[in-house]
């Protein structure tokens, strides 16, 4: 048995670090990325500091959470699940899923590895010089109080790394369903079309959830997206204080099983009755 | 003059007939394009509903700034779509060397070879938003405030589609799209949705002398609405702004003849 996983688990690094490689051939893309990331984070930032200019009750957070959110989320923005690898799909449309069922892989984690290698290689490469922009340049071009502040403490980073560990699996989950459901649909434009609307609102990219109404909010704390970007960005700043820290990763870990369990199964629902395109 | 548009309608008519031959991906897309406008009146919608208003904006004033804007970027996108793809599918491709043995205007040829219906959708919710704002907002429509809406409107149209044909020029020497000057054009619409007033100075002021933006949306909108401006215009500035727009039209016209004629072909 540990034979077969350590077999499984180098199948898997393989996979992630040829598609590491492939993605870094990309760099003039990444860096007209990270520029238009910047400037939307610029937007964002002087937006939202005039309505704080502009309130007239006190907002339910600081503007510095507010910074650390819009920074994160401007970094991070490559992580959220709101479309598919389109190497996947295109087994499913030219019947090379066929293949990919007769490989002596676990399906889901075969493509988990690949969905994890699709979300994080881009991310990294341009998560490097929008920090550095928005940590280091900020305040050397006179504008400091929109630099990226520091976690509230060495605990609060070391909670944010955790929950952005969750975070990345939460992403892959989600992911990963939206190619499954490729064995229904053949296709998974109008899905990932219905994500693009219902992911950036729900993980608090557009605007940080706790602004949102007050009456929303008992919704907007169960849902999965939340886990996406308003759980750790919260926990980074403080605004989710560390006493509520590990019941938030515990949320957020709540979902990936979920997930992870809800696409296994349909997986195992799918091999059964798939029929293969192509001829 | 006449033949020209003739042509250009002609060729417009073949792309929408031709888009319409994949009538649920069409459709799919449509949605997409009005759910990824509607995500953003959300935001907007959010913060108005935290805070109040912004300073003497209102929901409703805001909501006349977005819909318009989103309507314009919306028609600039459905009409000037081969000035989008025409790195990657005309350049690259070594394609514009056919279009330019042809006996009619580049330009033309370039602007009708497609046509981005799909924007359709965002055409829709700006429309949607800028009833809204009609119903709320008590506006007094005089013939001079009609005038200087409609005039503001075409040099809008004009600025938006003047970017687009400089993203095309630079990729006689890029041989790619690039997407950097996206910022211009979206990142643009995105900050027009607001008051420019609300801007850090040297942001506005790229986006008034450089890059004519507040010139075709901002002042002649704070004119039309009739509102106060922090940054100092009256009504005769305001009136006299959108002209910008069309000058920076002629300015990028003549950047993209410049373009052509140092144009070599990549010999595909």
């Amino acid at each position: 048995m540990p034979s077969l996983t350590t077999a499984l688990l180098r199948s898997y690094t393989a996979v992630v670090a040829a598609r590491f490689r492939l993605l870094l051939q990309y760099r003039a893309a990444a860096l007209a990325g990270v520029a238009t990331q910047i400037f939307w984070g610029c937007i964002k930032l002087m937006v939202l500091g005039a309505f704080y200019a502009a309130a007239v009750t006190t907002p339910p957070m600081t503007f510095t959470a507010i910074v650390a959110y819009v920074w994160l989320g401007q970094v991070l923005i490559g992580l959220l699940p709101w479309n598919h690898d389109p190497e996947l799909q295109e087994l499913f449309t030219s019947g090379g899923v066929a293949y990919e069922l007769l490989r002596p892989l676990d399906l889901y984690w075969f493509w988990f590895a690949r969905t994890l290698a699709f979300r994080t290689a881009p991310t990294l490469l341009r998560m490097v010089p929008g920090i550095i922009f928005a940590t280091l340049i900020l305040p050397l071009i006179g504008l400091p109080e929109w630099a990226l502040p520091a976690p509230a403490s060495m605990t609060h980073g070391l909670m944010f790394a955790l929950s952005f560990t969750v975070t990345v699996m939460l992403s892959c989950a989600i992911t990963i369903l939206i190619t499954i459901s490729m064995f229904w649909l053949i296709e998974a434009r109008g899905l990932s079309t219905f994500m693009y609307g219902v992911v950036p609102v729900f993980s608090g990219m557009i605007v940080p959830l706790p602004l949102f109404p007050d009456w929303m909010q008992p919704f907007l704390q169960y849902q999965p997206f939340r886990g996406l970007c308003d759980v750790p960005f919260r926990i980074y700043s403080g605004d989710i204080p560390l006493s509520m820290a590990g019941q938030e990763i515990a949320f957020q870990f709540v979902w990936v099983v979920i997930l992870i369990l809800f696409g296994y199964g349909l997986i195992a629902r799918a091999r059964v009755r798939l029929v293969v395109q192509g001829g | 003059m006449i033949a020209a548009i003739r042509l250009f309608g002609r060729l417009m008519m073949i792309a929408i007939r031709s888009q319409m031959q994949y009538r649920n991906a069409f459709l799919l897309m449509v949605l997409g394009t009005f759910l990824t406008s509607m995500v953003q009146a959300i935001g907007i919608w959010a913060l108005f509903d935290r805070f109040g208003n912004l300073g003497v904006w209102s929901v409703a004033h805001v909501a006349f700034l977005y819909g318009t804007i989103n309507i314009v970027f919306a028609t600039v996108d459905i009409t000037a779509r081969g000035f989008d793809t025409f790195g990657s599918s005309l350049i690259r491709t070594g394609q514009f060397d056919r279009v330019l043995v042809r006996p009619a205007s580049p330009v033309i040829l370039v602007a009708a070879r497609e046509v981005a219906l799909h924007k359709l959708g965002q055409l829709l919710q700006g429309i949607l938003v800028l009833i809204y704002a009609f119903v709320t907002l008590d506006i007094d429509w005089t013939i001079g405030r009609i005038a200087l809406y409609v005039f503001a409107v075409s040099s809008m149209y004009a600025f938006f589609y003047a970017i687009q044909i400089v993203r095309a020029t630079m990729s006689f020497w890029t041989i790619e799209t690039l997407e950097i000057l996206n910022t211009i054009s979206h990142g643009g619409m995105e900050t027009a949705q607001y008051p420019m007033s609300i801007y850090k100075e040297s942001f506005t002021n790229f986006f008034t002398y450089v890059v004519p933006l507040a010139c075709v949306a901002y002042f002649p909108m704070v004119g039309v609405l009739n509102m106060p401006d922090p940054l100092g215009s009256t009504l005769l500035t305001q009136s006299l702004a959108p002209l910008a727009g069309y000058v920076f039209f002629a300015v990028c016209l003549s950047f993209w003849i410049f373009g052509m004629k140092r144009y070599q072909s990549t010999g595909s």
